[in-house]
C-alpha cells in the first residue's frame, strides 16, 4: 500500500484499502477559516447539534479577511469567535496570535505525522509534507466532521514523483513545485494523490516541504504527501501536540503513473496568467514591467522565505512606484524575522511588513491591484482576478525570484541582483 | 427528476474565482452571491441567464478554491444543472453535499452549442439535447451519492442517521 493508502486505511479500521473504494475515515483535525466556518456553523446549528465531536480537534483561524477588513468581515469574525467559546475550543486563534492557517497549525504541532486532516480550505493539503493525509473539503463536509468525527474518502490513486540530482542555485521548492504542476497542468493529478520522493525531497528542509505539499491541489490533487523521514522528526520534536505516527509506502505499492524528474536542469520558475500550470523558466520572461510585489501567504511566507528574500533585498531598494508588501505568516515567524535582523533589511528596502494575513492573496484586502496592474507573488494562484481587478495579472514565483523583482521593477532573476 | 433550460458554455479550468470572486466572500448570503455567479468568466450572465438554464463546460470546472459560495452561487442564481468534460474534485463533493446536480460528461461538450434546449434526466444520466436531437450520457452518480441526494444533502444525511440513534 502507499502511504496515502496505509493512513486512511488505518483511519477507517481496516487492514488495506484499494483505490476508488469509498471509506468512513476518523479524523484527527477539522479546520476552518473566516471565510468557511460561518457556513459549516450555520450547518451544524441547522442538523441541532449541539457539541462538536472533540474541542481538540476542531480548529478555528480567522484568517482571511481578519484583521477585520469591513464589517461585513467583522460579523464573519464574530461568528468564529462566538462558536469557539460556546464549544470552548481549545484551538482558537485569535489576532495577535493567528497566523496564516496552514503555517501556524505544523508550527503549533497541531497536526502531527499519519493523521487524517481535513480542513475547508483548498490548501489543506499542505500537511502532508508532515505525512499525514490532508486534503481541502467545503464547508458542508466541515460542518458533518464537526458533528460525528468522521468524513468519508474515495481512496484516491497515487502518482509517485522521483526527484534526482542536484538542486541548482536559487532553485527552490516553489521551483520544483511549479515545475511539476507545468508539466502535468492543472488537472494533471486530478482526485488523485501526490507522493512527493527521491532523493532531493529527502535533502529539502520542512520550509520547502510545506510549499510542495501546499501546490497539490493547483494540478487537481486530492493530497500531497511526503513520508516522514530524520527531517519530519526533527520538526516534530517539542512541538507534536500527540504522538506522530510514521507511515511510509510499501516497495510493492502500486502507483497510478511514476514521473521521474531530474533537477539539474531546472531554473527558477515563474507562473504567467491565469493558470499556475503556465510556467517559464526565469531566462524566458522577457521584459514584464510590475507594479506590486506579495512575499507571504500559506505558499511562502515562512521563516526560510523570508530569510530568502531579505538575501536578495539587503541593501538594495525597491524601484520606484513599486509596492513589496511582505507578510510572516505567523506570529512566531513575524518575531523570528524580527531577532534575525530581517524585518530591518525589508524596511530598510522600502518594503511594507504586515501583521499575518491571507489578504492579498485572494484578493481580500492589504494589497488589491488596479486594472491593468502587474502583481509578483510568492502565493499559490494566478487566476484570473485573483488580487483584484479582473483585468490585473498575478505572476508566481519564489521568494528569491519576487525579491529581485521587486529591485528591479521587472520579473528578474536573483543572479541579477546578488552577485 | 429532469432538467431543462438553455445552454451557457464556458471554457477549460473555470476556476472557482470566476465562478464567484472572492471580493464578495465577506458573504455568505446566497441571494447576495447569487447576484456575482460567474462575475468573472462571463459578467453579463446573471442579466442573461433564465431559472432553469444549464451551464455546460470543458475540463476541470471549480477548479481553485474549496468555497462552497461557488455551488451556492450557482444554485441561488437558478441554473438547474453543471454539465463539464470534468469537474475539480472539491468543487464535485461540494455541489453533492449542497443539492447542485452535476454531471460528467466527455462527450456533451463538443455536441451542444450556447443557446441549445437541453434536457437531463438525473435518473439515468441521459443528457437529449432538443435543438439537435442528438443524445449524450453522463456518468452514472455513485450509490454512495445518490444516498446523499435522496435524504436531501449531506447534513440532512447526518440528523437522519442521528435520528436514527
Amino acid at each position: 500500500m502507499t502511504i496515502t493508502e496505509k493512513i486512511l486505511a488505518a483511519h477507517a479500521g481496516l487492514d488495506r484499502v484499494e483505490p476508488g473504494q469509498i471509506v468512513s475515515v476518523k479524523v484527527d483535525v477539522a479546520l476552518g477559516n473566516d471565510i468557511t466556518a460561518p457556513i459549516a456553523i450555520r450547518e451544524f446549528r441547522r442538523v441541532g447539534a449541539e457539541r462538536v465531536f472533540d474541542r481538540s480537534r476542531v480548529v478555528l483561524v480567522p484568517d482571511h479577511f481578519a484583521p477585520n477588513k469591513d464589517i461585513a468581515s467583522a460579523e464573519q469574525c464574530k461568528v468564529l469567535r462566538e462558536f469557539a467559546r460556546d464549544q470552548d475550543l481549545e484551538h482558537y486563534f485569535e489576532t495577535g496570535e493567528m497566523g496564516v492557517e496552514h503555517a501556524l497549525l505544523p508550527e503549533q504541532g497541531i497536526v502531527v505525522p499519519g493523521d487524517v486532516v481535513i480542513g475547508a480550505d483548498s490548501h489543506t493539503c499542505t500537511y502532508g509534507a508532515l505525512g499525514a493525509f490532508s486534503t481541502g473539503v467545503g464547508s458542508t463536509d466541515l460542518a458533518a466532521a464537526m458533528v460525528t468525527g468522521e468524513a468519508w474518502f474515495k481512496v484516491p490513486e497515487s502518482i509517485k514523483f522521483v526527484y534526482r540530482g542536484e538542486l541548482p542555485p536559487w532553485v527552490e521548492g516553489k521551483d520544483l513545485i511549479l515545475y511539476t504542476i507545468g508539466r502535468i497542468g492543472v488537472d494533471g493529478a486530478l482526485y488523485r494523490a501526490m507522493e512527493f520522493t527521491g532523493p532531493v525531497i529527502e535533502r529539502l528542509g520542512m520550509d520547502d516541504r510545506l510549499t510542495m505539499a501546499n501546490m497539490a491541489i493547483e494540478a487537481g490533487g486530492k493530497n500531497g504527501i511526503i513520508a516522514p523521514d530524520a527531517t519530519t522528526r526533527a520538526y516534530m520534536e517539542g512541538r507534536a501536540k500527540r504522538p506522530p505516527v510514521y507511515y511510509r509506502s510499501d516497495p510493492d505499492a502500486r502507483y497510478a503513473e511514476v514521473v521521474e524528474i531530474d533537477v539539474g536542469r531546472i531554473r527558477p520558475q515563474v507562473a504567467f496568467p491565469h493558470l499556475p500550470s503556465n510556467t517559464r523558466a526565469i531566462d524566458d520572461v522577457g521584459e514584464v514591467p510590475i507594479d506590486q510585489v506579495v512575499i507571504g501567504s500559506c505558499t511562502n511566507g515562512r521563516i526560510e522565505d523570508l530569510r530568502r528574500a531579505a538575501r536578495v533585498l539587503r541593501g538594495q531598494r525597491v524601484a520606484k512606484y513599486v509596492r513589496c508588501i511582505v507578510i510572516p505568516a505567523t506570529q512566531q515567524i513575524y518575531r523570528q524575522a524580527m531577532c534575525e535582523g530581517l524585518l530591518e533589511v525589508f524596511l530598510d528596502a522600502g518594503c511594507a511588513v504586515s501583521t499575518p494575513t491571507c489578504g492579498p492573496c485572494l484578493g481580500g484586502h492589504m494589497g488589491i491591484l488596479a486594472k491593468g496592474e502587474r502583481a509578483v507573488a510568492t502565493t499559490n494562484r494566478n487566476f484570473v482576478g485573483r488580487m483584484g481587478h479582473p483585468e490585473s495579472e498575478v505572476y508566481l514565483a519564489s521568494p528569491s525570484v519576487a525579491a529581485a523583482s521587486a529591485v528591479k521593477g521587472r520579473i528578474a532573476s536573483p543572479e541579477e541582483v546578488v552577485a | 427528476m429532469k432538467f431543462r433550460g438553455r445552454v451557457w458554455k464556458f471554457g477549460p479550468d473555470i476556476d472557482t474565482d470566476r465562478i464567484i470572486p472572492a471580493r464578495y466572500l465577506n458573504t455568505s448570503d446566497p441571494a447576495e452571491l447569487a447576484k456575482h455567479c460567474m462575475e468573472d468568466a462571463d459578467p453579463e450572465f446573471v442579466a442573461k441567464m433564465r431559472p432553469g438554464d444549464i451551464i455546460l463546460a470543458d475540463k476541470n470546472f471549480g477548479c481553485g478554491s474549496s468555497r462552497e459560495h461557488a455551488p451556492i452561487a450557482i444554485k441561488a442564481a437558478g441554473v438547474s444543472c453543471v454539465i463539464a468534460r470534468s469537474f475539480a474534485r472539491i468543487f464535485y463533493r461540494n455541489a453533492f453535499n449542497m443539492g447542485l446536480p452535476i454531471f460528467e460528461c466527455p462527450e456533451a461538450f463538443d455536441g451542444i452549442e450556447e443557446g441549445d434546449e437541453v434536457e437531463v434526466d438525473a435518473g439515468t444520466g441521459r443528457i437529449r439535447n432538443l435543438t439537435r436531437g442528438t443524445e449524450f450520457r453522463a456518468a452514472p452518480i455513485p450509490p454512495f451519492m445518490q444516498e446523499l441526494i435522496a435524504d436531501g444533502g449531506l447534513m440532512a444525511h447526518i440528523a437522519k442517521r442521528a435520528a436514527k440513534g
